[in-house]
């Protein structure tokens, strides 16, 4: 074959082509993090968060919350002033156990808080088990963090992905719903959230009459949106997030769905996409540990400072950043900022009662919150509560043993 | 799944078929039939798309955003063939995987820097935003409708540009024998040029016509780069046809496999290309 012939070349060059972007993306770990060696007396924190891709503005809400905690108490926990040490997880699972390293080995932290995505969770669960550092993580819902992985490290400020659908059963036999589908990606998330619904459900005499998944990420639903027409379900239960929310919630008006068949949520359904739908959210009702309209003092007051340090609406990320600024105090103060005392701030952490702006909060044996589930309904361009669905909810944590 | 419901998932699978040739079709000229590998392409789809939102939240109008955005992306396309595609035509395809690569990168940062990381939604055009009823509970937005007539246009002009053109003969002779075809006095640098930009145009058209479908989002190109390359890959490297046909088969396929084999619906489309490549390694109307 003539070297200018191009037109015939297989597709042996295309898998190449391949191989080599996996190398870029692994050189791409290898930029320039040390930080000089740490001052003494110095609080060591180090945040492994989203801060590029889809979730880099809820790394980023999560930094701002925190670091907001930190600077209510004068820069300062238990009496020490703090240095962070930040690494950009990418949402990577694969490069999770990496990443925590550069914290937990080079940096030597005292307490690591991440992340968001749950693959990255479970993939820092294997190398802070081990090493034995505090962890709190203000996101990732993955169970089997505070179940079957749990340990006395391990500390989440957030919700388990149960938590989030479970009070929805309830919600559905008050409104006299018999059967229900649920659809979902399918993705350990979405599982997770399915059963926590259909537990919850089920409990309540009610069945779930079909779980309908999509490959993660796709969004197309068409096919599984006609499946639910002929179905004729009582109601829809649904969970995806962000892009996919907001497509979702879109066809289900376009599909003439809207209006016919009862659309709830997961509380992800409707955060941050009301902008991008239009009308298409409107009357959609959810359970989430946190809501707008709460109109508590702590809410209004963590509110209102928010704005004003950062220029942003808080949402429910900043919240769970916020809080987890405030367990690391609860711990530190036990101490007195004596943090290689490991198992007294553990001790301070597990009593502690945190003040959040969603509500009070305590934690679990296995270090997940225990937390009162509110209804909230779309209206406009918020997630009104509607009332609290579950109170202080807790997860099961199964298979922890910790 | 009784027949009514069995024709309406036949037209949904036909429709989301359509819809990827639409994606894919940018992919088919650049990758197909100029052979150069353009990991980029959802890059331009992303681009397309934003470009819409942008210009139709300005203009308060999808069908002005569009005609105002397709100038904007064929000057980038031609832009991008100049400065950086046309010096690697002769060099190992390794090259322009790493240098498309690069632009995914690229792309994504200037995208947070411009547009932000939010997702935002693009209104349906009012004169389409309409349901047909199918069923008592079900009906069919008039909007993928157009889409699927939008697809079937282009389709059709892209073979005619292809096969029947004069433009399009001297394209498929600068794809087989680049030097020739220069040294019979055509200049095969502005026919590449000008292909390119109408690769990159196809891509970002198709991100502007799906924005009110898909919402607007980040890294919503990558989601579309690998169903693409697998359309081109099935139909085989070369062909509108192919393409035409490897999208239909996708959407039935995944349309089908959702409903009744839900577990596995998420391989079926690798499954089906990893059979076409043992069989048919130059994909189904490739050329061997």
């Amino acid at each position: 074959m003539n070297k200018n012939e191009k037109a015939g070349y297989d597709r042996r060059e295309f898998l190449l082509g391949s191989t080599a972007i996996a190398g870029v993306a692994a050189a791409g770990t290898l930029l320039p993090g040390g930080t000089a060696l740490a001052q003494q007396g110095k609080l060591k924190v180090g945040l492994m968060l989203p801060y590029t891709g889809t979730f880099a503005q809820l790394g980023v809400a999560i930094t701002n919350g925190f670091k907001l905690a930190v600077d209510e108490r004068g820069g300062k926990l238990g009496g020490r002033e703090i240095e962070y040490f930040t690494v950009d997880d990418e949402s990577n699972p694969a490069k999770a156990p990496e990443n925590v390293n550069k914290l937990v080995q080079r940096d030597k932290v005292d307490v690591v808080i991440g992340t968001v995505h749950s693959g990255v969770v479970m993939g820092m669960a294997k190398v802070l088990k081990e090493s034995g550092t505090l962890w709190i993580n203000p996101n990732g819902g993955a169970g089997a963090m505070t179940g079957a992985a749990c340990a006395p490290n391990f500390f989440r400020t957030s919700f388990s992905n149960w938590q989030t659908t479970h009070a929805l059963g309830k919600v559905l036999k008050a409104k006299g719903h018999k059967n229900a589908v649920f659809i979902t990606w399918k993705y350990a998330a979405g599982e997770e959230m399915m059963e926590g619904f259909k537990e919850g459900f089920e409990k309540e005499g009610g069945k779930l009459t079909k779980e309908l998944y999509v490959p993660f990420p796709q969004v197309e639903f068409q096919a599984l949106l006609t499946e639910i027409a002929s179905i004729k379900p009582d109601a829809v239960v649904a969970f995806f997030a962000g892009g996919g929310a907001a497509k979702f919630l879109k066809d289900y008006q376009a599909a003439g769905l809207k209006g016919k068949i009862p659309l709830y949520g997961s509380g992800f359904l409707t955060d941050g996409v009301l902008d991008a739908v239009g009308d298409a959210g409107e009357g959609v009702e959810t359970t989430l540990h946190y809501a707008d309209g709460l109109d508590t003092k702590k809410d209004k007051a963590f509110r209102l400072a928010y704005a004003k340090t950062y220029k942003l609406q808080p949402d429910v990320y900043a919240v769970q950043g916020y809080d987890a600024g405030q367990l690391l105090a609860a711990g530190l103060d036990g101490v007195k900022g004596n943090v290689s005392d490991k198992a007294g701030v553990i001790k301070a952490m597990e009593a502690a009662k945190i003040d959040s702006p969603r509500g009070t909060w305590t934690l679990s044996k296995s270090h997940n919150p225990v937390q009162d589930m509110y209804l909230r309904k779309v209206v406009g361009k918020e997630n009104k509560v509607q009332g609290v669905a579950w109170k202080a909810l807790a997860d099961p944590a199964r298979g922890c043993k910790a | 799944m009784d027949f009514a419901f069995f024709l309406i998932q036949l037209l949904n699978g036909l429709q989301y078929g359509l819809l990827l040739f639409l994606v894919a079709s940018g992919l088919t000229l650049i990758f197909g039939i100029m052979g150069i590998i353009n990991l980029a392409h959802g890059s331009f789809y992303m681009v397309g798309a934003y470009l819409a939102w942008s210009l139709s939240s300005m203009t308060g109008s999808l069908t002005a955003a569009i005609l105002l955005a397709i100038p904007l992306t064929v000057i980038l396309g031609m832009a991008l063939e100049r400065l950086l595609f046309r010096h690697l035509y002769q060099r190992d395809h390794l090259y322009q995987v790493l240098l498309t690569y690069g632009l995914i990168l690229v792309f994504e940062e200037l995208r947070s820097l411009i547009w932000g990381d939010d997702v935002h939604g693009v209104a349906v055009p009012a004169l389409l935003n309409a349901s047909i009823p199918l069923t008592d509970n079900l009906s069919y937005p008039v909007y993928r409708l157009a889409i699927s007539g939008v697809c079937l246009l282009l389709a059709a002009g892209l073979y005619f540009l292809i096969q029947k053109t004069r433009l399009g003969m001297m394209i498929r002779a600068g794809a087989s024998n680049r030097d020739m075809v220069q040294s019979l006095g055509i200049d095969i640098k502005l026919i590449y040029t000008l292909v390119f930009a109408l690769g990159i145009a196809l891509a970002a058209f198709a991100g502007m016509i799906n924005a009110p479908l898909s919402s607007v989002f980040p890294n919503m190109g990558g989601q579309v780069l690998i169903i693409c390359f697998v359309v081109v890959v099935i139909g085989g490297i070369g062909s509108v046809k192919g393409a035409m046909a490897a999208s239909l088969i996708i959407g039935l396929a995944e349309t089908f496999g959702q409903v009744l084999v839900p577990e596995v619906a998420g391989m079926i489309v690798y499954v089906l290309m990893a059979i076409v490549l043992v069989w048919r390694p130059e994909g189904l109307f490739g050329r061997a």
